[in-house]
């Protein structure tokens, strides 16, 4: 049997799994009610309180470009560093954990300020940053190293001929992880930051859907149009605005000795009062841990299958040779709102409608996750070179351009998968039995050391899930180069 | 007159595979060598080989594919040819913020190739010719004993080559300068080096060479 039937079988074997152990009921009565009290939310929005809604999107923006910020000028230093293991493995563990547990592991540190909502964009990003200027850096030309004069000094050679020649990358993967970083920042404000997220989190809870679609107005607001406010000569002003914004946010005293304090809290209990392993860890890894993880994969398992079915069905909605030229504008309208939209908020939208169960996280882990495959398999798609006489429509999409697409688009999913992951993990602070669940739940009952073995655990998952998609992106597309992770910044 | 440089019996490649096997020649100050024979021969090889022995003067390279910075401006491409006269916090000062006098003293250089008033403009905005040009300004800067330059001018028209050809003659006492250009290598150098078949199968005053021995080399 070949790789890639094995990979599909186990794949199909997976997914069976995940959806036996899944509790996919909508036990909501009827959504169609509070779809109809959004609806009419919709219809008369209440625009009665700009100015805090001013304040928020401001604050989202802050938020975001500070910590794009610190993750950039800490990735542009490691980068040259992260062949040496001492960095690399820093750098893959900080950015395996998601913003959001960041945040809450840091809230016990900063309390709720800006600090904490600064690093906890900036740490994961400065690992994912580091990663890829790595990368750039290695591709970059060596020719013009071999013109400098012998004896040049390292560092001289590093900020003369390497960091010049891969800037114009840097510059333009950055402006595409800050549109990451205002989604990351208004998910922040669910957990009681003063983002756009924590305003739609209320209003949504009392129920006031005039004010909430108000929020969810000003986020697309933002984000849509970022390509045409996010320049690089206004970004000087931008980060002086934004330290300034951060500053004056009023933050409650954390009182003295908070950093030893909260070293002390995550070391493990039977470390700190003696107290015996046995049970401890028998309460952190079986009892929460286990069904944690189980429920984290499976999550991620539905979610991945349903982001791969929705991205082959709805990736030609954006050909015009499929779609027709209007049908493709419309195409990426759709796109580009499932795209824009976070993961996390989305599923708590849902949550709202179809009532608590895993379902809601399913498909918003699909929905946005299928969006950016979408959008990336039809934008290849658009170059493939086609003859002159090829077929139009769903005949071209079934003929043409699946067939030809296939190794990029299992290489995508496989990709997405990790993050996925990472993803399926926080979605438990939303109520469901993922990890982030258990997290939650421990930080509520002030076990702080309970709370950071299960982000270890977290961790290991994510790095078992990123090696496992690798050794099968190996396995199914052996001379794979693609690098999907800079690919938007590349084009 | 002690040599500069001198190679006896070597072989010479890449990794594994010797471009060319049993090369003895001797460099002195003063010569100027133009380097020829058919494209893949192995003149690059023997050009990078004698930049890596000659240790006691300062080298100025002009590599064949110019080793430029398509990101940096003129200017900074230019000062990368002095890069190992100063320590990095000097480089760095320069690299933000060069002095007037920095750039007048690129200015100058640039002015003798041909770039004059071109110092701010990025290297990738620039043409082949005058990449080449920028190429051998930094040389100039740089400055020194010997200049190895492997097809130095050959993006050049026939008149800015014998005039380019001419500064880094005015600037460099020695000169080793791999050339495609027969009548060009005739009017320059001093001493002719032919490369063929993996070795070395001229090498003589240029008052014994004419063309149609030269010719040889490429047959």
């Amino acid at each position: 049997m070949s790789a890639g039937r094995r990979i599909a079988l186990g794949l199909v074997a997976a997914t069976l799994l995940a959806l036996w152990l899944a509790d996919l009921s909508a036990p909501r009565p009827d959504p169609w009610l509070t779809l109809a009290r959004i609806g009419q939310g919709l219809l008369s929005p209440d625009l009665s309180d700009p100015a805090s809604l001013a304040h928020a999107a401001m604050l989202t923006v802050a938020f975001a470009i500070c910590g794009v910020a610190l993750g950039a000028v800490a990735g542009l230093l490691l980068a040259p560093l992260y062949h040496l293991r001492a960095v690399r493995l820093p750098c893959i563990a900080i950015r395996a954990l998601h913003e959001l547990f960041w945040a809450l592991l840091l809230m016990n540190l900063t309390g709720l300020s800006p600090l904490t909502g600064v690093l906890a964009i900036g740490l994961p990003y400065a690992g994912i940053f580091a990663k890829v200027f790595s990368e750039y850096l290695d591709e970059a030309d060596a020719r013009s190293a071999a013109a400098l004069p012998p004896g040049t000094g390292r560092v001289t050679a590093l900020i003369w001929q390497r960091y010049p020649q891969v800037l114009g990358q840097v510059a333009s993967y950055m402006l595409y992880r800050l549109e990451c970083g205002l989604r990351s920042s208004a998910v922040l404000g669910f957990i009681g930051l003063p983002t756009l997220g924590f305003q739609l989190e209320t209003y949504f809870r009392q129920a006031q859907y005039d004010r909430a679609v108000v929020v969810l107005g000003v986020f697309f607001l933002l984000i849509l149009p970022i390509r045409h406010w996010a320049r690089w000569r206004l970004m000087p002003g931008y980060l002086l605005a934004s330290l300034w914004a951060l500053a004056r946010i009023e933050v409650p005293p954390m009182g003295a000795g908070a950093l030893g304090r909260f070293l002390g809290d995550i070391t493990p209990a039977p470390i700190r009062t003696g107290a015996e392993w046995g049970p401890w860890l028998d309460k952190v890894l079986v009892q929460q841990g286990w069904p944690g993880v189980v429920d984290t994969l499976v999550l991620g398992q539905l979610a991945l299958v349903l982001a791969g079915v929705l991205a082959a069905l709805a990736f030609p909605l954006i050909v015009p040779r499929v779609a027709g030229r209007i049908g493709a504008q419309l195409g990426h309208a759709l796109l580009v709102l499932f795209r824009s939209t976070p993961e996390y908020m989305l599923a708590f939208l849902l949550l709202q409608i179809l009532g608590p169960s895993m379902l809601p996280a399913v498909l918003a882990l699909a929905l946005h996750n299928g969006a950016i495959i979408a959008h990336l398999l039809g934008r290849q798609a658009e170059t493939l070179p086609l003859r002159a006489d090829a077929p139009r429509g769903l005949t071209l999409w079934g003929w043409e351009l699946l067939p030809r697409l296939q190794g990029n688009f299992r290489a995508l999913c496989l990709y997405r998968w990790e993050i996925i992951l990472r993803e399926s993990a926080i979605m438990g602070v939303l109520g469901l039995g993922t990890l982030g669940f258990y997290v939650q739940k421990n930080l509520e009952e002030l076990r702080l050391d309970r709370v950071a073995a299960l982000l270890v655990v977290t961790v290991l998952l994510t790095l078992a899930v990123d090696s496992l998609s690798r050794a099968l992106r190996r396995a199914l597309l052996p001379q794979d180069r693609v690098r999907i992770e800079g690919g938007r910044g590349r084009a | 007159m002690t040599p500069l440089v001198a190679l006896r019996g070597e072989r010479l490649g890449w990794g594994d595979s010797a471009v060319l096997a049993d090369i003895s020649l001797e460099i002195r100050p003063g010569e100027r060598i133009a380097l020829l024979g058919r494209s893949g021969v192995g003149k690059s090889t023997l050009l990078a080989a004698l930049g890596q022995r000659i240790t006691g003067a300062r080298v100025a390279l002009v590599p064949q594919d110019h080793g430029l910075v398509g990101a940096l401006s003129v200017f900074h491409n230019c000062w990368m040819g002095r890069l190992d006269d100063a320590g990095t916090a000097r480089n760095l000062r320069i690299l933000l913020r060069p002095s007037a006098a920095e750039r007048a003293e690129v200015e100058a250089v640039l002015e003798r190739v041909g770039l004059a008033g071109l110092g701010r403009r990025r290297v990738a905005e620039l043409s082949g010719g005058q990449r080449q040009r920028v190429a051998l300004a930094r040389a100039l800067l740089r400055g020194g004993a010997v200049v190895l330059g492997d097809e130095p001018v050959s993006a050049l028209d026939p008149a800015q080559a014998a005039a380019l050809l001419a500064e880094l003659s005015g600037q460099f006492e020695t000169s080793v300068l791999a050339l495609h250009d027969l009548d060009l290598a005739l009017e320059t150098a001093t001493r002719i080096i032919g490369l063929r078949a993996g070795g070395v199968v001229l090498d003589a005053p240029v008052s014994e060479c004419d063309r149609a021995r030269l010719m040889e080399l490429y047959a």
